[in-house]
């Protein structure tokens, strides 16, 4: 039998400049040109002011936990292996959120308000995932 | 002033379908079965409707639903929010009904996800590995909708002190409700340890703290107030409605998880429908996790919001407690085919036309019912009354 495979994302157009910086341990949210914008995930225009003129914005990767969870059930085979796992909601410190596993951390240890930093996973030969661990 | 379609529609006729665990039929079976239920129980037949809203897990569920019964409608509606589908069909009846363009509608819903077991532990099938959910969401293994819930009860108990007791108190209140419920799944007694004691899905809910999986299916028959009188049944009128829309799988611009807007949206109910809390007498909140009850309890001002943990302390929820709710035993005992939202509406019509026996509340003539959808991505409040 085959060893179970994570659910991979599938980059687009659109958000490949994202996961190109992730591959090269960057992490890159989209800045709107008109009206410096933050925004995640990624959209083809800026939400607050329409304008197409989107760029990337390399951000420090530091953040805190709004919230999160450990899993004692996973949703895949792959994930199941890995039980049990943190998920949580990172606020970036650049006022952007995201979801991540929080990694390399004692499970006990993650509260919210947390500091955490961003960590790549190389999780497939083309895909690097952001992911967090405890400051 | 009150809202003009206020009290514009009633619900004519409810039923459900056979329940529980039901092997070997469809959810089609079930949809129809409930459908023609609820049209005798309406004093109404199949040739009399003319508008179909349907929703299920499959594609094109109004007119799959249309073909199955025989019947070619000329309005229908498939919206999928999730669990409160259909009580936001109920709002577009009425939109419907008050423009002319329809004039009895059967509201429907069916599932066989506890004999197909489609739904282990969350995992339903998620969207494509292009779409946002399948980015930003799908890699890091997040049970849906189990997991985002399990986020706000750890934001809950941070910020307001709420325990795992408090959370054991709702489920417990349902189990209470559910013995009282021929129709329920699950009717042995439990206790407050029991539900503490059960395995962990998603830190910190547990087993207990979630809906059940089953079979079943509803349907609503609903007609204008002025046809509704001259049917065999009591009419019940809804009131007020209103509902919400804010995100899908992937909430990153909900700024506050504890401050929704499901709050905005009861404030909205209320006002169309003209009455206050103080005038709700049955309460039907859905109940896929236990705090989702407490939010929902906060959110639509029945207690402060920081205070649910403690408003359903000691039984206060259940038979004879001090604000008795969930009156079927809810998804949390008397069954959750999925979609609950259809079930609320089916318990509410009953309670007010004083068909629930020994469940029956007391005083019955306005109720409340509340669903979100998804992961608290959208929200429906509706008021009804006699």
């Amino acid at each position: 039998m085959s060893e179970p495979q994570r659910p991979l994302p599938e980059p687009t157009q659109l958000t490949a400049p994202y996961w190109n910086a992730a591959r090269d341990k960057r992490l890159v949210v989209q800045c709107c040109q008109g009206c410096g914008h933050l925004q995640f995930f990624p959209r083809p225009f800026c939400l607050k002011c329409a304008s197409e003129r989107i760029d990337w914005q390399e951000v420090t990767g530091e953040g805190t936990i709004y919230t999160f969870t450990i899993n004692h059930r996973a949703p895949n085979a792959f994930m199941k292996e890995r039980l049990p796992y943190a998920v949580a909601i990172v606020d970036l410190d650049e006022g952007v959120r995201m979801m991540a596993n929080i990694v390399n951390s004692d499970l006990a240890a993650i509260e919210i308000g947390k500091r955490v930093k961003v960590v790549f996973e190389r999780v497939s030969g083309e895909i690097v995932l952001p992911q967090f661990e405890l400051v | 002033m009150t809202h003009d379609l206020s009290r514009s529609i009633a619900i004519a006729g409810v039923a459900e379908s056979d329940l529980g665990k039901v092997p070997g039929r469809t959810a089609i079976e079930l949809q129809a079965q409930a459908a023609n239920r609820a049209l005798v129980d309406a004093g109404l037949r199949l040739q009399d409707v003319d508008g179909v809203f349907a929703h299920t897990d499959d594609r094109f569920p109004a007119l799959q639903l249309s073909e199955y019964l025989g019947l070619q409608p000329g309005y229908v509606d498939s919206t999928n929010v999730g669990g409160m589908s259909n009580l936001s069909h109920i709002r577009h009846a009425m939109a419907a009904i008050a423009a002319g363009m329809c004039s009895v509608a059967l509201v429907t819903y069916g599932s066989t996800q506890l004999s197909d077991g489609s739904r282990k532990s969350g995992a339903v099938a998620t969207d494509s590995a292009a779409s946002s959910r399948g980015q930003f969401i799908a890699p890091y293994g997040q049970l849906s909708p189990i997991g985002y819930y399990a986020m706000v009860a750890q934001l809950h108990m941070r910020r307001y002190g709420t325990t795992a007791r408090d959370l054991a108190e709702v489920a417990v209140a349902a189990r209470r409700w559910a013995q009282l419920n021929p129709k329920a799944y699950r009717r042995e007694s439990t206790s407050i340890e029991e539900v503490m004691e059960s395995p962990v899905m998603a830190a910190p809910l547990r087993q207990r703290d979630c809906c059940l999986v089953t079979d079943g299916g509803g349907a609503l028959v609903i007609t204008s107030a002025a046809r509704a009188r001259d049917l065999p049944g009591k009419p019940v009128y809804v009131m007020g409605v209103a509902e919400s829309h804010a995100h899908h799988y992937t909430p990153f611009d909900t700024p506050d998880w504890l401050e929704t807007a499901a709050a905005p949206t009861a404030d909205a109910a209320f006002r169309m429908a003209g009455v206050t809390r103080k005038d709700i007498d049955v309460v039907q909140i859905y109940d896929h996790f236990t705090i989702s009850v407490i939010q929902s309890l906060e959110e639509l001002g029945f207690c402060r919001r920081g205070e649910g943990g403690s408003f359903v302390a000691d039984g206060a929820l259940a038979p004879g407690g001090r604000f008795p709710i969930n009156t079927s035993g809810g998804g949390l005992s008397y069954g959750h085919p999925g979609m609950f939202g259809i079930f609320l509406a089916i318990e509410a019509v009953r309670q007010l036309r004083g068909e629930c026996a020994e469940r029956q509340l007391p005083k019955a003539e306005i109720a409340l019912c509340h669903a979100p959808g998804l992961v608290f991505s959208c929200n429906t409040t509706m008021i009804l009354g006699v």
